[in-house]
């Protein structure tokens, strides 16, 4: 088994995530990417979405993010995120009624700025309900 | 001379007022902890942006972004303004208005108009008594729980404005903690972007190079201009976590003076007090005496 690779995951408010993992799979701008220890330098932005990251156990962990970027170094992946949460941080309630909110916008339809920001929100709150399933 | 009644009110007076000022100490002693948690929270994803965002930079052009582009002529300059919402934090507010005044002053003269934006009551309560263009107010944020959201959401609108040519240039004055007893005003241009330059004064970090060489995706040009609206909202919330640390700092300060204070005022006023009282003891026993001999003679 290859090495394992520093993760983590930085928000303003808080280190979310700092372990060593066994691989990082991240939903970059331009896909979803997977980074194994010994990665070349890579910088890509993130998607709204979840993180899959698999601890030195082998044992799949689950972290939602989103507006932020990720950077790979050869021994270290970090994750700035504006927002990130564990699967156990995830408030359901709030979740669902950012998604209803979202819609409620979105189906009023009114300037574009208020659309683009119900969109994200949207995507927000169904990324982390389907991560609670 | 007072009478003892006058003074022995006066000593409750300032024992109540007392009460109150040690009270608002504490409270500013447990918000300045959270404060400065949230702060020290916020460090590592600040320096780790800032050298991610060197890195990029140093691989862009100068003129990769329009965020980064000077204008040639400035017109309309837009300041953002953090101050506290509320008073009884001695000079804190006053010196960062004073701030602004000196910047306004040294401006004055080539033709800008001024607008501005206000966290905090006190900033604007000063906009408006010197009737300025105020665009936008956010009271309730700082000295309070807040999250990034405030940040990326103002910083988001100054940055559609600026975009749209509304205005030529953003400045950011906060109040910068350096220590629990000495915060002081800080102007910084915030838009367009000054060149950003790697930083020499992290410290232990300067001998070790970064490893740069990114394989970017997308390309670096857009990283960067996703990154640079971003490291905007990092100033704005960081200017907001330093005003809000200062702001409970400068209370605290305040409000032990206020205390001592009391305790001095209590203090001489127990000293008036115990000689009124003296006084007219001894002016009771001159009566009983002298009442005591006209009765013998």
């Amino acid at each position: 088994m290859a090495e394992n690779i520093k993760f983590e995951v930085v928000t303003p408010e808080k280190l979310v995530v700092n372990e060593n993992a066994q691989i990082v799979v991240a939903p970059g701008a331009l896909g979803e990417f997977g980074i194994l220890s010994g990665h070349t330098p890579f910088l890509s932005t993130l998607k709204t979405g979840v993180i899959r990251y698999a601890d030195e156990k082998g044992k799949d962990h689950y972290v939602f993010v989103s507006g932020g970027f990720a950077e790979a170094l050869p021994d270290k992946v970090t994750v700035l995120a504006e927002s990130a949460e564990r699967k156990r941080d995830i408030d359901k309630e709030r979740a669902e009624d950012s998604l209803k909110r979202a819609q409620e916008r979105l189906a009023q339809g009114k300037r574009d700025n208020d659309m683009i920001r119900a969109e994200a929100a949207l995507q927000r709150a169904i990324w982390r309900l389907k991560m609670i399933g | 001379m007072a009478t003892l009644k006058e003074v022995q009110n006066k000593i409750q007076a300032v024992k109540k007022t007392k009460k109150i000022t040690k009270a608002m100490n504490m409270v500013a002693t447990s918000r300045l902890r959270g404060a400065q948690q949230k702060m020290e929270g916020f460090r590592p994803f600040a320096d780790k942006f800032e050298e991610v965002l060197g890195s990029l930079a140093s691989k862009s052009g100068e003129d990769a972004n329009d965020l980064l582009i000077p204008r040639d002529e400035v017109k309309n300059v837009h300041v953002i303004i953090c101050t506290s919402d509320r008073g009884l934090c001695a000079g804190f507010n006053i010196n960062i208005t004073h701030e602004v005044d000196q910047f306004l002053e040294e401006k004055k003269d080539d033709n800008i108009s001024f607008s501005f934006t206000n966290f905090g009551k006190k900033g604007r309560d000063w906009c408006r008594k010197n009737k300025y263009a105020i665009i936008e107010e956010q009271i309730g944020v700082v000295g309070a729980q807040f999250g990034f959201n405030v940040a990326s959401v103002a910083g988001r609108n100054v940055i559609d404005k600026f975009l749209e040519g509304a205005y030529d240039e953003v400045y950011l004055i906060y109040s910068e903690f350096i220590s629990m007893a000495r915060q002081t005003p800080v102007l910084k241009q915030i838009l367009p972007i000054p060149p950003i330059e790697i930083e020499d004064e992290d410290e232990g970090q300067e001998d070790k190079p970064y490893l740069a060489e990114h394989l970017c995706e997308p390309s670096a040009d857009e990283l960067l201009g996703d990154m640079l609206p971003q490291s905007v909202y990092v100033q704005l919330f960081s200017a907001l976590l330093e005003t809000s640390t200062s702001e409970h700092a400068a209370r605290m300060a305040a409000m032990d003076n206020a205390t001592k204070a009391c305790n001095d005022m209590v203090e001489n006023l127990t000293l008036v007090f115990n000689k009124a009282r003296q006084a007219a003891i001894t002016a009771d026993l001159m009566d009983i005496v002298g009442g005591a001999e006209a009765l013998k003679g």
